[in-house]
């Protein structure tokens, strides 16, 4: 894992880390798993998104609870997401799987989302360019040039990604969706510019089951970084040599 | 002969007057006023300009994360939305609402409002879907690779 991210190198100069004494002690004091996601840098709005970050997530497929949906639901109220009474072919960034093995019988629950590729297939099969990734990592659909040809929907080997059939109202300030484009998780980007955890995150924390983990993955010093040093935890479809930004544990 | 001058005097006066008369009868649009005393930048430019604004501002946010507030339609919002008897948001574009008035007078369609949310968020009554009508896709193959 380490091996892949050519990008993966400590930044100590960008975190300044002793300028921000106060947040790291803020840091330490909270017991071990209470506050996981890593203290952000405060980054002023007029600063676009720094190459030097990689956003992540780590799932605990561990702690993630059978029939659970806290971070669905999160993510529906985040981006007013509603259902058009057609469940296979509804608005969905965040998803809820049951597997069993059917050797042993062991189930697990786990999300799945846009798992932000580094080389993510949506972005290369794009003709128009409307998909693609943030230097910081965050893959995104730019609606005002996404044509609705679905492409990146097909490409995609996590079915994250959404298309919108109907025309929509009552939309939330924050997440423009329309008629005729595609859309997916964004890490809740909105929130993550503002030095926030996404909402998922935040809905699975305060459920008490700290399942979701988020935070550079390009800082040695974040939650993220020393929890996925600790815990082994695996690229789904590690095959395809994508370099998720998503982390399974215990899958 | 003598005459003249003050024939072509007092036609010019009628002209003039009768403008100024036309210019009174032209119906112009008056949007409600947005909250504060001035808007991110002087009137005249905003009537001109707000469109380069909003679409500059749009890509740098897209793209770059730039999320400053001054160009930003969400921050439109904030100032331009009128709410009802109720407490309730109107709709920005909504008829007679700010955007409306003027877009309604030079019959120009704005785009914007077919994705972007047309008042500030409010709490909005139980209707969001739950979990249970989303569903969960098991039929996703998960591969597990050795």
């Amino acid at each position: 894992m380490q091996s892949t991210n050519a990008k993966s190198k400590m930044n100590c100069q960008r975190r300044k880390f002793i300028g921000r004494a106060g947040a790291a002690a803020a840091m330490l004091t909270l017991a071990p798993g209470v506050r996981l996601v890593d203290l952000a840098l405060a980054r002023p709005a007029d600063e676009p998104a720094s190459d030097k970050v990689r956003w992540g997530m780590l799932v605990d497929a561990t702690k993630c609870a059978q029939g659970c949906t806290e971070c669905v639901d999160a993510c529906n109220e985040e981006f007013g997401l509603e259902g058009m009474g057609r469940p296979k072919t509804d608005a969905q960034y965040i998803r809820k799987i049951d597997l069993k093995d059917k050797t042993t019988g062991k189930r697990y629950s786990l999300p799945m989302l846009c798992q932000h590729c580094e080389t993510a297939p949506c972005v290369d099969v794009c003709p128009t360019g409307a998909s693609f990734r943030r230097v910081d990592g965050i893959v995104l659909v730019d609606k005002h040039i996404c044509i609705g040809c679905r492409y990146c929907m097909m490409a995609c080997p996590f079915k994250a990604r959404s298309f919108i059939h109907e025309n929509l109202t009552n939309q939330v300030p924050e997440a423009p969706r329309g008629k005729g484009t595609v859309e997916s998780c964004t890490f809740c980007v909105h929130r993550v510019d503002r030095d926030r955890e996404p909402a998922c995150v935040e809905a699975c924390t305060r459920a008490g089951h700290e399942a979701l983990v988020f935070g550079d993955m390009n800082d040695p010093g974040s939650g993220l970084s020393q929890r996925l040093r600790e815990l082994p935890n695996r690229q789904i479809r590690a095959d395809l040599g994508l370099n998720s930004g998503v982390r399974y544990h215990g899958v | 002969m003598r005459a003249a001058p003050a024939v072509l005097s007092w036609t010019l006066i009628c002209a003039t007057g009768w403008m100024a008369l036309a210019a009174a009868d032209t119906p112009m649009p008056t949007p409600p006023r947005g909250k504060g005393e001035q808007c991110v930048e002087a009137t005249d430019v905003m009537r001109r300009d707000h469109m380069r604004f909003l679409t500059h501002q749009r890509d740098e946010t897209m793209h770059r994360g730039i999320r400053t507030q001054k160009h930003s339609l969400v921050e439109c919002l904030e100032c331009h939305t009128r709410k009802d008897t109720q407490g309730q948001f109107l709709p920005v574009n909504a008829e007679g609402e700010f955007c409306d008035v003027c877009h309604d007078y030079s019959g120009v369609t704005m785009d914007c409002f077919e994705c972007h949310a047309t008042t500030p968020r409010q709490p909005k009554p139980a209707s969001a879907r739950s979990s249970a009508e989303l569903g969960s896709d098991i039929s996703f193959r998960l591969r597990i690779t050795p």
